[in-house]
């Protein structure tokens, strides 16, 4: 008991807002990531509700022009850079460490630093409503609409700006992935062992620390094109349109998989804990990921097919697409056998990860059509384009994340959410999905171009606008339903226990919510499947009692952890994990304050902001014993 | 629950292609009335046959692999195993079905590339929020309206010289870019004559919505005709009305944006108006073209398409309703 006490002394933050400022806990900022995520979700699903009820009737005038306009930009701007990827980072926090056998992420203050970047780079973004200039330009912000001759407002620098910023946030994080997983895995937990779970976080990092210059670079010219009066993407001016959609398509194509690999990473965890059997084809899944990484970064210029490129060109472009939809049927195939030899449990989590093999087999079966060049040209910049970006990036990531939710809220808060509600839940979520996007796909073979804020009676789109809106409403009531379940779960939910779902990796070994320091020791891995192999986990055996290198409760007690061999995990190291500190908020509010700076053309602001995180960074570098205690 | 979805599909497909085979108007891509949307529209529908017959297989595999193990404590044997099971369903059907699309993708792409002598050459610029177009060898222009001639193939010179914006007659041809600095061209030949809707597909601003044209395929000669008569300006009005309504135009803001071939009026910033009265709507698609709505129109445009780059025109009722005569009578 005395051990106990002593680590939670060593342990523990703060209390009350200091130590909620000043966290550097993996498991409290990427719950904190997740609630972030979502609280955008549900404003960007408002929004998209706002969308379907001015689309219900022709000629209707729920919101005029520049309003949808502005609802549709955000919403799709929202979506992918302030829910979908980082909530997947979020995910990737709280259960890196825990399925590694670690006590925290390898640079503990720089994922505090990635969320409070996250979280301002969002409140930049959302300020934009407050002064009444929310970006305009659509989500893609194609020049020349958004130079500064045609998009002359703020609304598209509270774009670009918070773009570039929460870049910022998504690259730091990555690097944080990579060498946790590289650096930080348990003794045992070699390559071919580690969850595929924590694979698909690897790949996702990876992913965007290549595509996501791309994108820094669109937003950031962009921007100097609209501040400092430069004309890259200004044809009158030599510039060239054209050039930004490269740029923006090479970051905005592999971000597509960036958002489906961890999602389906989810789904390779689910499944086989719901089917009582290891997943089938763990190499070729592993594999699949790594493939999807590679095809992906090739097959930008299928969002370019109608621009009038040299059709050989497109025709390459169009078979690579084509391609990729290989490692995913290897996914799907892998997921198929392991059930087809299973005994397969319809709980929540499991109905989702079936409700998102349906659905993304649509979307994927919709993306090789899309491929096809010249159908390409009849269904781009349509509505079939707005059901199948829905099917993929709705459908396959955010049924697995809500299954994702349900399968490991058990682990956060120990506590778990209503078996029936979360049914009636993924019901709902399912009708009204398919409800809302499959007719998309036939108003866009009717000839429904996207982004039109209103359209004409008597061409045929009325009736289908309808069931779409009906649907679109059925699914934010479903989406609304597990909300109020997980509320409910977090005060009022039955105990979870250690594993409330019999699973296999080593996240379920601990306590549910797990302590602070994740592991009193560190778990010895013997194989794929820790907790089916033997339980309770063996733990790992000091190498000596000179250097036990933090195996045992001596580096719990002393805020360390081990670090591995990147092959054998054999320890090789300690590593100290800091205690809280102010330093990565300050360091993000300075940096805030520079692209508030660059926003309204201040350059004292600027200069006072780059001053602020120049202090923040360099006081980090030099007091680093300090932050220990 | 997996029953619902595989049977819902395709019957919303049926559905609404009987709902739309009801409304004549609808610019359904797989009504195609031109060789471009023809080939596609052969393209799509081998794509669906395919499609439908991989849902129903990989949907029908995933609902047995839910039941088939249920009662059983550890699940029933297989004589397929894993490795067999994902070499086949995820690597080896895949190819087959991948490789027929990639083939049929380039056999399609050389085909709707296709130059043909005599082409007509047809120059469409688009512009916030409407279309100029042009006719090179007869030397006139108009707006919002294309006429071309059945069974003669065109090629249209796609350019903007504002933001990017994306040419498309669903029931004629898929889309093409409008991208300023660069020149692209799209041909295809309508093979039916009819009256196709034409819409703006790149979203370029406010009124992306209100930006849209109708292309009317005619037979060969009277395209001819019409081409005919087009190059020659239209004469001094003959009404009394009318004439003043020309003198209205002409000192009034009207002229300052707007072209009427055979006046002093030559600005290309707004629609060319030489056969406004010609025209079925005003606004790129907006309104029909009637006195009513020209007469709206011009006093405030911004109630009718908001957001449009024409300001408010204050004139006297009498005026309005000369300029509105004038305008209607240029055919």
């Amino acid at each position: 008991m005395d051990e106990r006490h002593e680590l939670e002394r060593v342990w523990s933050d703060a209390p009350g807002i200091p130590g909620f400022l000043s966290t550097v806990d993996h498991k409290r900022l990427g719950i904190r990531y997740i609630y972030t995520s979502f609280f955008f979700f549900f404003v960007a699903g408002l929004i998209a509700l706002v969308m379907r009820a001015q689309l219900s009737g022709p000629n209707q005038h729920v919101v005029g022009p520049t309003t949808y306009n502005e609802l549709f930009t955000v919403h799709g701007t929202m979506m992918i850079f302030l829910f979908n990827t980082p909530i997947l980072a979020g995910f990737g926090n709280y259960l890196v460490p825990l399925q590694l056998g670690t006590r925290d992420m390898a640079f503990p203050r720089l994922n505090a630093f990635s969320y409070w970047v996250f979280l301002l780079a969002g409140l930049l973004m959302c300020s934009s409503f407050f002064v009444g200039h929310p970006p305009n330009g659509g989500w893609f912000a194609y020049t020349p609409f958004t130079n500064k001759e045609f998009s002359p407002g703020l609304n598209m620098d509270f774009w670009g700006l918070s773009v570039m910023f929460v870049g910022i946030s998504s690259t730091v994080g990555a690097v944080n992935f990579i060498v946790t997983i590289f650096k930080l895995r348990a003794p045992g937990m070699t390559l071919n062992r580690m969850p595929v779970f924590v694979w698909a976080m690897l790949v996702f990092s990876l992913m965007i620390l290549f595509a996501l210059p791309a994108i820094t670079l669109a937003s950031g010219l962009l921007e100097t094109d609209r501040i400092f009066g430069t004309s890259l993407f200004v044809p009158a001016g030599g510039g060239s349109a054209l050039l930004y959609q490269h740029l923006f398509w090479f970051w905005g194509h592999p971000e597509v998989y960036i958002l489906f690999v961890p999602a389906a990473g989810m789904i390779s965890m689910i499944i086989p804990v719901f089917t009582g059997r290891p997943l089938a084809g763990y190499v070729w899944v592993v594999t699949a990921l790594v493939a999807i990484a590679f095809i992906s970064f090739g097959v930008w210029i299928h969002h370019m097919f109608a621009t009038g490129m040299p059709a050989l060109a497109l025709a390459a472009f169009s078979g690579a697409s084509l391609l990729i939809a290989i490692p995913s049927g290897v996914q799907f195939f892998a997921w198929i056998s392991t059930m087809w030899r299973g005994v397969v449990r319809l709980s929540t989590p499991m109905l989702f990860a079936l409700g998102f093999l349906l659905i993304f087999l649509l979307g994927g079966i919709t993306g090789v059509m899309v491929a096809v060049l010249p159908f390409d040209w009849q269904a781009t910049d349509t509505y079939f384009i707005v059901a199948h970006l829905h099917y993929v990036l709705n459908g396959a990531v955010v049924f697995p994340i809500f299954g994702a939710m349900y399968y490991w809220l058990p682990k956060f808060w120990g506590r778990r959410p209503s078996e029936r509600w979360g049914r009636v839940s993924f019901w709902v979520m399912f009708v009204g999905f398919n409800l809302s996007f499959f007719p998309m796909h036939i108003l866009g073979i009717l000839g429904m171009p996207r982004r039109i804020w209103t359209y004409p009676s008597g061409v045929g789109w009325t009736g289908i606008n309808q069931l779409v809106t009906i649907g679109g409403g059925l699914f934010g009531l479903g989406t609304g339903i597990s909300l109020v379940n997980w509320a409910w779960a977090r005060f009022r939910g039955e105990p979870a226990g250690e594993d409330p779902w019999n699973a296999d990796s080593l996240e379920w070994a601990t306590t549910s919510p797990p302590e602070h320091w994740n592991f009193t020791s560190i778990p010895a891995v013997i194989g794929r499947h820790p907790l089916w192999a033997e339980k309770p986990v063996p733990v790992s055996a000091s190498a000596s009692p000179d250097s036990t290198f933090a195996l045992g409760p001596e580096g719990a007690l002393a805020r360390q952890t081990p670090i591995t061999n990147g092959i054998e995990t054999a320890p090789e190291a300690t590593m100290t994990i800091p205690h809280e500190t102010y330093l990565p908020l300050l360091t993000a509010l300075g940096i805030a304050v520079f692209f508030l700076g660059l926003l309204v053309n201040g350059v004292v602001v600027g200069v006072a902001g780059v001053a602020l995180a120049a202090m923040g960074l360099m006081w980090w570098a030099w007091r680093t014993d300090v932050d220990l205690r | 629950m997996t029953r619902r979805r595989p049977i819902v599909g395709p019957l919303l497909v049926v559905v609404a292609m009987t709902m739309a085979a009801c409304d004549k108007r609808a610019p359904n891509t797989l009504d195609p009335q031109g060789d471009h949307a023809r080939h596609i529209a052969g393209v799509w529908w081998l794509m669906f046959g395919l499609a439908a017959g991989v849902y129903l297989v990989v949907g029908g595999l995933i609902i047995i692999s839910v039941v088939r193990g249920r009662g059983t404590e550890h699940g029933r044997p297989s004589r397929v195993g894993d490795n067999a099971f994902i070499w086949i369903g995820g690597v080896l059907v895949p190819i087959a079905i991948l490789a027929l699309l990639a083939v049929v993708t380039v056999t399609t792409t050389r085909v709707l590339d296709t130059h043909r002598k005599g082409a007509l050459a047809i120059e469409v610029t688009g512009k916030r929020w409407w279309w100029d177009v042009r006719y090179p060898t007869f030397g006139f222009r108009t707006a919002n309206e294309i006429r071309v001639p059945v069974g003669r193939q065109v090629a249209v010179t796609l350019e903007s010289t504002d933001v990017i914006h994306s040419f498309w007659i669903p029931q004629l041809a898929g889309k093409t870019d409008q991208i300023p600095g660069q020149r692209n061209v799209l041909r295809f030949t309508a093979e039916r004559a009819g009256t196709y809707r034409g819409e703006c597909a790149e979203y370029c601003g406010v009124e992306h919505a209100k930006m849209n044209f109708v292309v009317l395929a005619v037979p060969s000669a009277d395209f001819d005709r019409w081409a005919a008569r087009h190059a020659q300006p239209p004469g001094v009005p003959e009404d009394e009305l009318a004439a003043r309504g020309q003198r209205v135009f002409l000192r009034e803001a009207c002229a300052g944006c707007h072209r009427i071939a055979g006046t002093p009026a030559d600005a290309t910033i707004g629609p060319d108006l030489t056969d406004l009265g010609a025209r079925r709507s005003i606004g790129a698609l907006t309104v029909p073209n009637d006195r009513d709505h020209l007469s709206a129109w011009i006093v405030d445009s911004q109630a009718v398409k908001p957001g449009n780059l024409m300001p408010p025109i204050t004139l006297s009722k009498a005026d309005l309703d000369a300029l509105v005569t004038y305008l209607e009578s240029l055919r």
